[in-house]
């Protein structure tokens, strides 16, 4: 592979004051690719997140996002260079409506027929919302939120997407829903994709590549079937 | 109707003896030390008898005996609140507009000077509504902007002799001015942290106020601040114009209406903006709204200054109008005053703070009469208003219903 990956972290180190919670971790993103970070409670893959978006400063190493040097970049301006988070727990505002949210999304943005025009593709994407357009957020079932979240993400037109925990509190049949979207993002739209998940299954049975964290480092890399049909990791992750 | 009454009757026995606790170091305790039960047993027996007679009408109306006259009423309460709201909105804004403009014709000298009140702190409310309602950080310290914009009027007009129509942006530029200050190393804070520390703020600036003798006279306060000057045109010979001091109570007023009517529309002009749509973003959720592109410092910082701006206006104003300022007049009491208001007429809701304001400012006025049981009517009747509309007396119309419920 010749080609320059859309995210690259190079030993990065992170965490809370006294606590470490990345030990140095590396890992590439390819542009095109669905990638899965995997891990147990606590191993570090929401801080890998939020280090990237620059909510948690990175204390050493470095971020690079499409070749530019991105740890010093405050996290409002990198929607703007394409990088967007769908943050865990999906934290949609509760109290604004859906299209307002929607709205939001594209904060800086300022082509205003283009923007409705999205809002209408988001809403093509998910019926749902488009049903539920001047209901607050708050009022959704967890499911539509997620949804929610990931059309308010798509609003900043992102060229790759980090989507934390997608699944949380959901029930399977909607599990599989979001899981199709990503897919159908990633077909459709190009964009890259960085999943981070507890359901390893399903997040590697729909990625191309995983990355396995361990207490803040990475402890393994591979091809996502590779990972899938692992002796180990089916033991420690997968329940068998 | 018994079982329900068995039910209740202990918790009310408990509450109505609790009163009786409450109610008689209050009444039965005197200055000269001696003690009295006559008076605590009297005023307690008729509050007493008062409320059995609503439990008893509370107790039948649930057990549904009172049916022939809860029905009947509840139809025409139905019909008026419909017949309200299909009268357009511009009708009630010109009902509102019309009764405003009159009432210094009708009431009297008193009834306008509490007008103004209402008036100054509705401009204060909208203003604190910015910082609390709409970006949603809880600013205990918010009258020291006040008391800046007075100041700066007081201070630029009886050293430097500068008229109150300079003086006016001058004052909110320096209100503005300080919330920045203020508002850089604190907004860094979130909840309850941001809170202490604008409480501190304000302390600090209210001190420096008591202190600094030679700017601000100190506790004595600045005297002798001229009114508001206007220029009328006189046609006599040619058209000249006559400057003159306001000294009338009507002009106040009406100069005190102009200001809280464009307080009113900056508002909800900015409440309908992106800048209004990127705060109340970062009052449902900070982190999210900084991973959506909102820049929330700056914008928390915007806020913060929009605020005192307002502050700053309503201070010079009441400078103008009082012709004299001292410290004691922005205390933290001050502050929570205005919190109050807002919080009890609905955060974020225009028309609500308005009512919030005027029961605050109004109630304690109607219960003048009732001497030293004042503060008392007027807690218990912000308790109730608060049990009974927890959201604020007109809550902002912003938590919409789920589609399947709007349907049925």
């Amino acid at each position: 592979m010749s080609e320059q990956p859309i995210l690259e972290l190079k030993n990065v180190h992170s965490g809370y004051g006294a606590i470490k919670a990345l030990k140095g971790i590396s890992l590439k993103v390819m542009p095109g690719e669905i990638v899965a970070i995997i891990g147990a409670n606590g191993a570090g893959k929401s801080t890998t997140l939020m280090t990237i978006c620059g909510i948690v400063q990175a204390e050493k190493g470095e971020v690079f996002y499409d070749g530019q040097l991105i740890n010093k970049v405050s996290p409002e301006k990198l929607p703007t260079m394409g990088l967007c988070q769908i943050p865990e727990g999906r934290r949609i505002f509760p109290r604004l409506t859906v299209e307002e949210n929607l709205i939001l999304g594209a904060f800086h943005r300022n082509d205003k027929e283009q923007i409705n025009r999205d809002i209408q593709h988001g809403y093509d994407l998910f019926p749902i919302l488009g049903e539920r357009s001047k209901q607050a957020g708050g009022t959704l079932s967890g499911g539509e939120q997620q949804m929610l979240a990931i059309a308010r993400a798509l609003m900043t037109k992102p060229k790759l997407l980090l989507l934390d925990e997608p699944s949380l509190g959901l029930a399977p049949l909607i599990i599989q829903q979001i899981f199709d979207i990503i897919a159908t993002i990633n077909k459709e739209d190009g964009t890259t994709i960085l999943l981070v998940e507890q359901n390893a299954n399903l997040a590697l049975k729909a990625s191309k590549r995983g990355y396995v964290l361990e207490t803040g480092k990475v402890s393994m890399e591979d091809d996502a079937q590779v990972l899938l049909h692992n002796e180990e990791i089916r033991k420690a992750y997968l329940g068998e | 109707m018994i079982q329900e009454f068995k039910r209740v009757w202990k918790p009310y026995t408990i509450g109505m003896l609790w009163l009786l606790g409450l109610l008689w170091p209050l009444l039965g305790i005197h200055a000269d030390g001696t003690l009295t039960f006559q008076k605590t047993v009297t005023v307690w027996i008729y509050l007493l008898a008062g409320t059995f007679v609503c439990l008893i009408i509370y107790l039948l109306n649930t057990s549904g005996y009172l049916k022939f006259v809860a029905d009947p009423l509840f139809k025409t309460t139905g019909k008026i609140k419909s017949a309200t709201t299909t009268l357009p909105t511009w009708l009630w804004f010109i009902l509102i507009l019309t009764v405003a403009l009159i009432y210094p014709q009708l009431a009297g000298r008193y009834g306008t000077d509490v007008a103004i009140n209402v008036l100054l702190y509705i401009c204060l409310g909208l203003g604190l509504n910015v910082v609390v309602g709409l970006a949603g950080m809880l600013d205990l310290g918010y009258i020291a902007f006040y008391g800046v914009g007075a100041y700066s009027y007081a201070i630029l007009n009886v050293t430097f002799g500068l008229g109150f129509w300079i003086c006016l942006p001058l004052s909110s530029f320096f209100a503005c001015l300080a919330g920045c200050i203020v508002g850089y190393p604190t907004l860094r804070m979130r909840g309850d942290y941001l809170a202490i520390v604008t409480l501190g703020f304000g302390e600090i600036i209210r001190i420096i106020l008591n202190n600094w003798m030679t700017l601000t006279n100190g506790p004595n306060g600045i005297l002798g601040v001229k009114p508001i000057g206007i220029f009328l045109p006189i046609f006599e010979n040619g058209l000249t114009f006559e400057h003159f001091w306001v000294k009338k109570l009507q002009f106040f007023y009406y100069f005190a209406l102009g200001l809280a009517i464009v307080a009113v529309i900056a508002v909800k002009r900015l409440n309908f903006s992106r800048v209004g749509r990127a705060w109340e973003a970062i009052r449902e959720d900070e982190t999210a709204a900084e991973l959506m592109g909102v820049n929330t410092f700056i914008y928390k910082l915007l806020a913060y200054a929009m605020g005192a701006v307002f502050a700053g206006l309503a201070g010079a104003f009441f400078a103008a109008r009082m012709k004299f300022v001292s410290p004691e007049s922005f205390t933290f009491l001050e502050s929570a005053m205005v919190l109050c208001m807002v919080v009890l007429g609905g955060m974020g809701s225009i028309p609500g703070i308005i009512l919030g304001v005027m029961a605050l400012i109004a109630l304690p006025e109607v219960f003048r009469e009732f001497d030293s049981y004042r503060m008392l009517i007027f807690g218990a009747t912000m308790i109730i208003m608060m049990l009974f509309r927890p959201s604020g007396l007109i809550p902002a119309k912003r938590v919409g219903t789920r589609s399947e419920e709007k349907e049925g």
